[in-house]
């Protein structure tokens, strides 16, 4: 029971964050939208100490203050690779916070209130779930476990058990609401997480955040109907529904459907892949050949994958660069929508290393580009640019829109080694007569093509 | 039943607007667009300091205040991230800025 002055403010609160993520679709306002919810949230938290009053003040601040503080130092800390494991831990502790919260209220809901125990039961379960999901998909993406799926005789029974059984003590906790058994579904849910995202494959693992995300979203809005807070309702509402719609345009980017990411490595392990390295002959070359061919070519396309970031030679890639377009070369950089680990994650690093947005070219606007390319530059990447998505029905990554690399007059891959990409699959570009290999760290050979371009 | 039925309002309608508002998003900022919108669920905060502020025994405050520190870190970590995200789309220009340091 608050003042009209504090819905008010709360409807305020509301609107900043849908007006946030709406600015958060374009890049030109995508800054000022993330700023826009931010005060949105300052501004509800204020709302809420003024309006409920809360005992336990200074407890409470405390709390917060290190929170704030524990929230900052992460998020600056951050190396911008390891960005997507932050974005998860960040999802699960709030997923955590929903179950908390609802546990809390458990004593608060009376007898006949039937709806608002099964949004608690809800909250408690999914929040759970939410929290571990995202405690393993951080696990996956630090390399603290293994990127491979995870599968064993038994988890399917196992998982679907532990659903029906979250199910089940859902129900009883509908009619009798008591703590105990809350904790009991906390425990339930914690499990199912797990068991959930333990066989996704590492590449699938943002698709797997974001839908956390959605969940989270979902909690919170549940516990706003709990509560009787209409901003958690709204604000949780619309991260469920932009979360869900933002896990299905991951996925569509990369040919999948959700289903067929969560589950299929459960069903006939469609995502497994070999891993083993094959030893067809290659050809491989020198720093120098690899520069004559970029010095003296028109029009270069390069390819940015996963493994120029983790070499850290984003700087060093954009010298090559803008050594080639000082020769009069037209370079682009085509950006695969999953480039890196995350739908969007290679734009980031390369806007890291101060390349110009208009210089990043996304797949549908440049495919058509590759026949007139005379070559391409493929850093660190590897299943973008495979053309079994397009050949190949029983690869795992068939249908998966790929950048057409192959179209180009001749084709370069950097790489460490012939070790296969994150999804496990040979790739028939690399035995391409017209592809040559260079061999090593990203950042070495760049660095050495850089050098040999000078010469050239 | 007229407060359960207005609750159940605003969510069908918040779900629709949630699906409105990022129908049209580039790929490019599909990863900043996700760190925003867990940004925003942070705000369960809210819900945090609300019981916390409720409670009576001490397990309980503990608790609370649990759920206070994780919510926080999940609101102002996820802003800070995003914003560090978005700091680097910089238009032309930009770089200029950061030589002249």
């Amino acid at each position: 029971v608050i003042g009209t002055w504090a819905q008010i403010g709360y409807l305020v609160a509301a609107v900043c964050f849908i007006l946030a993520l709406k600015a958060l679709s374009s890049p030109k306002t995508a800054r000022t939208g993330n700023a826009l919810g931010a005060a949105g949230a300052v501004l509800a938290v204020i709302i809420t100490f003024v309006a409920y009053k809360p005992d336990n003040l200074v407890p409470i601040l405390i709390a917060l203050l290190i929170g704030t503080v524990g929230g900052v130092v992460g998020s600056r800390r951050v190396q911008m690779t390891h960005m997507p494991q932050l974005v998860a831990l960040f999802n699960g502790v709030g997923g955590g916070a929903a179950a908390l919260v609802a546990l809390m209220e458990l004593d608060h809901v009376q007898d006949g209130q039937t709806v608002a125990a099964i949004a608690t039961a809800f909250t408690i379960l999914v929040g759970a779930i939410s929290f571990s999901g995202s405690i393993v998909t951080f696990a996956k993406l630090q390399e603290l476990m293994t990127t491979r799926p995870i599968t064993f005789p038994g988890l399917p029974v196992l998982f679907v058990a532990g659903l029906l059984g979250g199910v089940a003590v859902s129900v009883w906790l509908v009619s009798e609401p008591r703590v105990l058994v809350g904790v009991l579904l906390c425990l339930l849910g914690l499990a199912v997480g797990v068991m959930l995202v333990l066989p996704v494959g590492g590449a699938d693992v943002p698709i797997v955040i974001s839908l956390l995300n959605a969940f989270t979203g979902l909690t919170v809005a549940a516990g706003g109907y709990v509560l009787g807070n209409t901003l958690l309702l709204v604000a949780g509402t619309l991260v469920g529904a932009a979360g869900t719609l933002l896990t299905k345009l991951m996925a569509d980017a990369m040919g999948r459907s959700v289903f067929n990411i969560l589950f299929g490595a459960v069903r006939g392990g469609s995502t497994l892949g070999g891993g083993t390295a094959s030893d067809r002959p290659v050809i491989s070359g020198s720093a120098e050949d690899v520069a004559i061919l970029l010095g003296y070519a028109q029009r270069v396309i390069i390819v940015p994958g996963y493994g120029l970031a983790v070499a850290q030679a984003q700087h060093t890639l954009r010298d090559l660069v803008e050594e080639l377009q000082g020769r009069g070369v037209k370079v682009d950089y085509a950006i695969h929508p999953v480039a890196g680990r995350m739908p969007g994650h290679m734009n980031v690093l390369l806007a890291e290393a101060q390349v110009p947005y208009e210089q990043l070219r996304e797949m549908d606007e440049i495919n058509g580009d590759f026949k007139q390319a005379d070559v391409v530059l493929v850093v660190g990447a590897n299943d973008v640019v495979n053309p079994a998505a397009r050949t190949t029905p029983s690869a795992p990554i068939y249908g998966m829109p790929i950048l057409n690399a192959d179209e180009a007059q001749r084709v370069i891959f950097l790489k460490r080694s012939m070790r296969p990409g994150f999804a496990g699959i040979e790739n028939e570009l690399l035995y391409d007569p017209r592809t040559t290999l260079l061999f090593g760290d990203a950042r070495e050979s760049l660095a050495k093509l850089l050098a040999s371009v000078k010469t050239v | 039943m007229t407060e359960s039925l207005a609750l159940l309002t605003i969510f069908v309608l918040a779900a629709f607007v949630g699906v409105e508002v990022i129908s049209k998003v580039s790929a490019t900022l599909h990863t900043p667009l996700m760190s925003g919108a867990n940004a925003i669920h942070g705000v369960i905060l809210v819900g945090a300091i609300i019981v916390t502020g409720q409670a009576e025994s001490v397990p309980v405050v503990i608790v609370g205040l649990l759920a206070v520190v994780l919510a926080t870190v999940n609101m102002v970590g996820g802003f800070v991230v995003t914003d560090r995200m978005l700091e680097m789309f910089r238009g032309p220009g930009g770089r200029k800025k950061e030589l002249h340091k």
